[in-house]
């Protein structure tokens, strides 16, 4: 790895990590006829586009900032690039996921004979680009580019059916997200741009510190708001919406891609845009007024749970928990503490590893089992051991079981409402997490001790392909690496300021 | 020869069309009508480049000097237009070479040709000149034009169409001539330098606000300002396809100059905004074509109607920009015109290719024609997405300027409005993008698999798809390049505006 | 430039213009429409023409009499313009009249409104 950092410098790698997927995209468009090359060249193309990423780990952790500015958008304003902690730790959780959902997608698009392949593969490439783009944006305008960007690549993919449930999916997932960057990100970012004279993205926020709480608070809610992927209650339902997609669609795209491409957002304004005090301040002047935000968050984080403890289909239980999960991130976010900020940060790696697990086991049990619903799986542990156990170990992340990766992130936000004093918070994160232990731990138990609701005659033995259970237990195991991990995670996101 | 170009601006298309009146023939008709157009859009090019240089050109027509002769007069604002018409134009000459959507028989075609050039020459003449009557002339020009081009029309409906716009524009036009009546007999001047200077002394006269009013509604008619828009859904509608692009381009965009002239240089900011108070009119008429444009647009059953009301919509972004009168927002209103020229055109040469296909123009026909047609898919997609103002679309670069603008005066529920409208949008052109690619082919060209190519472009649809990609090109590269378009209007805002940038 | 005795001409110039403006708006006919929309536009010739007029003022014609007043000749070359538009504008609208006489038998606006829902409705019925 060290010999790779020296054969490109840390702009050259900046660049190439942004050009790759949409070189993959164009190389999948073109070998459309010839599956087999395609299927190739596109891990190929995933698998250079993630160590490439990684190239740019040593120099950002020494604190360097590589940057590339592409061209002067409106005078002051550029479409430019910067490197910094956090956004390359959501470039290297989208990108390294991508290689291992392409080797899952080949096996689930195979099994289930879906059409379009090509099409699929092709978008789904593009989609990483513009995650990529989201994560290293310098300015809330490149953000804001790319932001759009994702919405419209992933489009395609979640109405890949092309059925009149495809259609209405997509109306839902394409109005709201539209919907809400449309109406409310861009006024945000524009009077942000209007405030502060600038949009770049800069350690202790922009705004001027004159601006009247009102004018804060506004501008926190259209930003909070405003980036529908974060999914905060009202704008969530295009995430259960999004689910008529395709499993691995689910799987990156919105338990990775698309849904972290939110919440990291919010961080990023957050701490770049607004700055910890801002908020800090914001919270002493405006009273109950400053954390109306917050406890809209930490409304989502419990509905949505206890929505998804009524789902029996099993994609929409997991989209809800998505849902519940995001806002943890959004909390800690607005919590406005050191510590609250590192366990969203940490959340947005450790739940990434154990959603997709959790919709790569859904996926795998659609195809193997032609199983859709949570109460139809009972016993089902016998048939998929690998499948349902990587379920169980992913369920126990969510949950924030050590040693899995997902207590950490708990564990610094409960610290960080603790330390501003927030007893509100903690009492929802705990309650959240009981809720968790609900709707997810039931499945893995009844898979493995449960009777199935049918006797079953022998003769459909579920079995997904290799294709797919290989990547499910890769990133089940994950979720060990990622807790042994955490810790140099943590000191390397901290470098953010 | 440069210091004569104002002038060959306007007389170059003139004379081609008895021109090509005279070769009666459409093939040389066709040629020397590209050959105008495009030299136009060369010198509209020039001039733009050196007034950007070296400030406002005046030129004297006939040699006589301006308080007597006709002055032909430059400004960023006039040459900014000049370059969206003649591009326009230009581009839109290119598709196709047949006369399968008009009326006119294939031996008297080259009448098109010579009726189209002159319609240019009007449209042209109108943002180079100094001269308000020589205005009016132009208007006419153009507009006697644009009745003949519209009744050309397939449907015969056209010929309804051609007809009612042929009432209201002539209304419309002879209140501008009232007005510039009144403001002879005030100033005994039709110079619009002289205006501006004499103006002051008699501002406060009611003459010059019956003036005033004559103008702005005159032009308003043309601009198609709600609720004075109704005449331009079937004008638009019916008219010949490529007429239609053209139009959409072109027209409402020269009247949106002669607005810009009539408020800022002539009567300028204090007469109009401070003492009569006519944002107070023509701001929640903006807000109401925004919005209603947009509400009727989802509601439209007919692909021209909808991008018609589209275009109501769009015309209530750039009257607000007046409104705003500071220089970012009216910088929006302006580049407005060449975003909002392109991104229509080529909507509406999509419209046309369909059209040619399926021979129907509703929403139903459309369906699953992306696929089959990728490259026409596509084309609509990005002229859509730029109309909805997404990032990386020209349409975007409008949105930002005119947002900013409102938020800089301190209107934040303007922003918002305008920021409802474009929601509105994502609804009208979603609804076509589904159809696109949802439906199944009405005349089942598809093949089983979406993977496979579609036939091979002919010989005509190649004619047919370069303008098109042109268009969608500009609409792209503007968005992410605004050196030409939204730099050039932030200049022509300030010159407009009076101030220094 | 007028004398206050002679502003009985505004007054006959604002009727006129009344007159051709509700012509066009509430006649159906189209001809009727277009004759109306030549006394509208007649009534903004006058209106140049009758300011243009000085009071005891001859046709601007140099004659080298010091001292004569002349009436201001510009107005009228506009106008000179404007009946050519005028007239243009006429010819155009007959011209389509007599189309649409033979396109659709008629000339009565009722009657054209007619024509069209009758074409509206087998349109939809067609694709239904």
């Amino acid at each position: 790895m060290n010999g790779l950092a020296t054969l490109i410098g840390a702009e050259q790698a900046l660049l190439a990590a942004l050009i790759l997927p949409v070189l993959g995209a164009a190389c999948v468009a073109l070998l459309g006829r010839a599956p087999q090359v395609r299927d190739a060249v596109l891990v190929a193309f995933a698998l250079v586009t993630f160590l490439t990423t990684i190239q740019l780990v040593a120099p950002v952790a020494a604190g360097e900032r590589p940057g590339v500015e592409l061209f002067e958008f409106i005078s002051g304003i550029s479409i430019a690039f910067e490197v910094e902690p956090l956004g390359l730790v959501f470039a290297l959780v989208a990108s390294g996921l991508w290689g291992v959902t392409a080797v899952y997608a080949f096996g689930y698009m195979r099994a289930h004979h879906e059409s379009n392949q090509t099409r699929f593969f092709g978008f789904f490439a593009l989609a990483i680009a513009a995650a990529l783009g989201i994560a290293f944006a310098r300015n809330l305008v490149t953000f804001f580019l790319f932001y759009e960007l994702l919405t419209l690549s992933t489009y395609p993919l979640v109405t890949h059916h092309q059925d009149d449930e495809a259609r209405a999916g997509g109306r839902v997932y394409l109005g709201i997200l539209f919907g809400t960057s449309v109406a409310l990100l861009l006024l945000a970012v524009i009077w942000t741009f209007q405030v502060a004279g600038t949009t770049e993205f800069q350690g202790g926020g922009i705004l001027p510190t004159e601006l009247t709480s009102g004018v804060v608070l506004a501008l926190l809610a259209l930003y909070v708001f405003g980036i529908g992927k974060a999914a905060v209650m009202p704008f969530h339902r295009w995430l259960p919406a999004a689910m008529v997609a395709p499993a691995p669609v689910s799987a990156l795209l919105h338990a990775v891609a698309v849904v972290k491409a939110g919440v990291f957002g919010v961080l990023k304004v957050i701490v770049y845009v607004f700055g910890l005090d801002t908020l800090t301040m914001l919270r002493g002047d405006a009273g109950l007024g400053g954390r109306v935000v917050l406890y809209m968050a930490c409304f989502t984080v419990v509905a949505a749970s206890v929505v998804a403890l009524f789902q029996d289909n099993l994609k929409r239980r997991l989209a809800y928990s998505t849902v519940s999960q995001l806002s943890y991130i959004v909390v800690g976010a607005l919590l406005a503490h050191p510590l609250a900020w590192l366990g969203a940060a940490l959340h947005i790696v450790t739940h990434a590893v154990g959603k997709i697990t959790l919709f790569f086991c859904a996926g795998a049990i659609q195809v193997g089992a032609h199983k859709k619903k949570v109460s139809e799986l009972g016993g089902l542990g016998r048939q998929m051991p690998w499948t349902m156990g990587a379920f169980l170990v992913a369920s126990l992340s969510i949950i924030g079981l050590p040693p899995l990766a997902g207590v950490w992130g708990k564990w610094y936000l409960v610290r960080g409402a603790l330390a501003v004093d927030e007893p509100i918070v903690v009492v929802v994160l705990f309650a959240s997490s009981l809720l968790n232990i609900a709707y997810l731990l039931p499945i893995g138990v009844q898979a493995f001790f449960g009777e199935p609701p049918a006797p079953s005659d022998g003769s459909d033995v579920a079995k997904a392909p290799q294709l797919c259970v290989v990547p499910l237990v890769l990133t089940a195991f994950l979720t060990l690496v990622v807790f042994v991990a955490a810790p140099q995670i943590g000191s390397f996101v901290e470098g953010a300021w | 020869m440069s210091e004569h170009l104002p002038a060959l601006q306007v007389v170059v298309p003139l004379l081609a069309a008895p021109v090509c009146f005279a070769l009666r023939n459409a093939a040389f008709a066709r040629a020397v009508c590209l050959a105008a157009t495009w030299s136009s859009l060369a010198i509209a090019w020039t001039l733009l480049r050196q007034v950007l240089q070296s400030g406002p050109i005046s030129y004297a027509l006939g040699g006589w000097p301006a308080p007597l002769g006709i002055e032909y007069r430059v400004t960023v604002v006039g040459a900014f237009l000049l370059v969206v018409v003649s591009a326009v134009a230009s581009i839109v000459l290119l598709y196709d070479r047949g006369s399968e959507q008009q009326r006119l028989p294939a031996s008297r075609h080259y009448l098109y040709y010579a009726t189209f050039l002159l319609c240019l020459a009007g449209l042209l003449g109108i943002p180079i000149t100094g001269d308000l009557f020589n205005i009016f002339v132009f208007v006419e020009i153009s507009s006697l034009a644009t009745y003949a081009l519209i009744a050309l029309g397939r449907s015969r409906r056209a010929l309804l169409a051609a007809y009612s716009y042929l009432i209201v524009g002539t209304i419309g036009a002879t209140f501008f001539l009232i007005g510039i009546g009144m403001l002879y007999q005030m100033t005994g001047t039709l110079n619009i330098e002289d205006l501006r200077q004499r103006l002051p002394d008699v501002l406060d006269t009611r003459t010059v606000l019956i003036g005033f009013s004559f103008l702005v509604v005159g032009t308003a008619i043309k601009l198609a300002v709600f609720p004075l828009h109704q005449w331009l859904p079937n004008a638009y509608s019916y008219a010949p396809a490529k007429v239609s692009a053209f139009l959409a381009g072109t027209a409402t965009k020269v009247s949106y100059y002669v607005m810009l002239r009539l408020i800022f240089s002539i009567f300028g900011v204090g007469f109009v905004f401070a003492t009569h108070r006519f944002d107070l009119v023509l701001m929640p008429l903006s807000l109401a074509a925004m919005l209603v444009g947009a509400i009727a647009a989802c509601y439209q059953d007919d692909l021209r109607r909808l991008l018609a009301y589209s275009s109501i919509s769009q015309v209530g972004y750039m009257t607000l920009a007046i409104c705003l009168a500071n220089v970012q927002g009216l910088a929006g209103g302006i580049v407005h015109t060449m975003n909002h020229g392109f991104t229509k055109s080529a909507l509406f040469l999509v419209i046309a290719t369909f059209v040619q296909r399926t021979g129907s123009s509703s929403v139903g026909s459309v369906a699953g024609l992306g696929r089959v047609m990728p490259l026409q898919g596509i084309a609509f997609l990005v002229g859509g997405l730029s109309l909805i103002g997404v990032p990386g679309t020209a349409g975007f670069v409008s949105k930002w300027l005119l947002v900013l603008g409102a938020l800089e005066k301190g209107q934040v529920w303007v922003a918002v409005a305008m920021l409802l409208s474009s929601l509105l949008a994502v609804v009208y052109v979603w609804r076509v993008v589904e159809k696109l690619y949802f439906g199944e082919p009405v005349a089942s060209a598809s093949s089983e698999d979406g993977e496979s190519e579609a036939p091979g472009p002919s010989g005509s649809a190649l004619w047919r798809a370069t303008p098109t990609a042109l268009l969608i090109g500009l609409v792209i590269l503007l968005g992410i390049w605004t050196e030409p378009s939204a730099e050039v209007a932030l200049a022509a805002a300030s010159e407009l505006l009076g101030v220094a940038r | 430039m007028t004398a206050t005795s002679g502003l009985w001409m505004y007054w006959a110039i604002i009727a006129l213009m009344m007159v051709g403006l509700y012509v066009v708006i509430a006649r159906d006919n189209l001809v009727k429409k277009v004759m109306g929309l030549n006394i509208f536009q007649s009534s903004a010739i006058l209106f140049f023409v009758a300011m243009a007029k000085v009071s005891g003022g001859t046709a601007p014609i140099l004659t080298g009499g010091e001292g004569t007043a002349y009436s201001n000749p510009l107005p009228h070359v506009l106008m000179l313009t404007a009946i050519v538009v005028g007239v243009a504008t006429t010819a155009l609208a007959l011209a389509l009249t007599v189309r649409i006489q033979e396109a659709y038998g008629t000339v009565e606006e009722d009657e054209l409104a007619r024509e069209e829902r009758l074409e509206d409705r087998s349109l939809s019925r067609k694709s239904q």
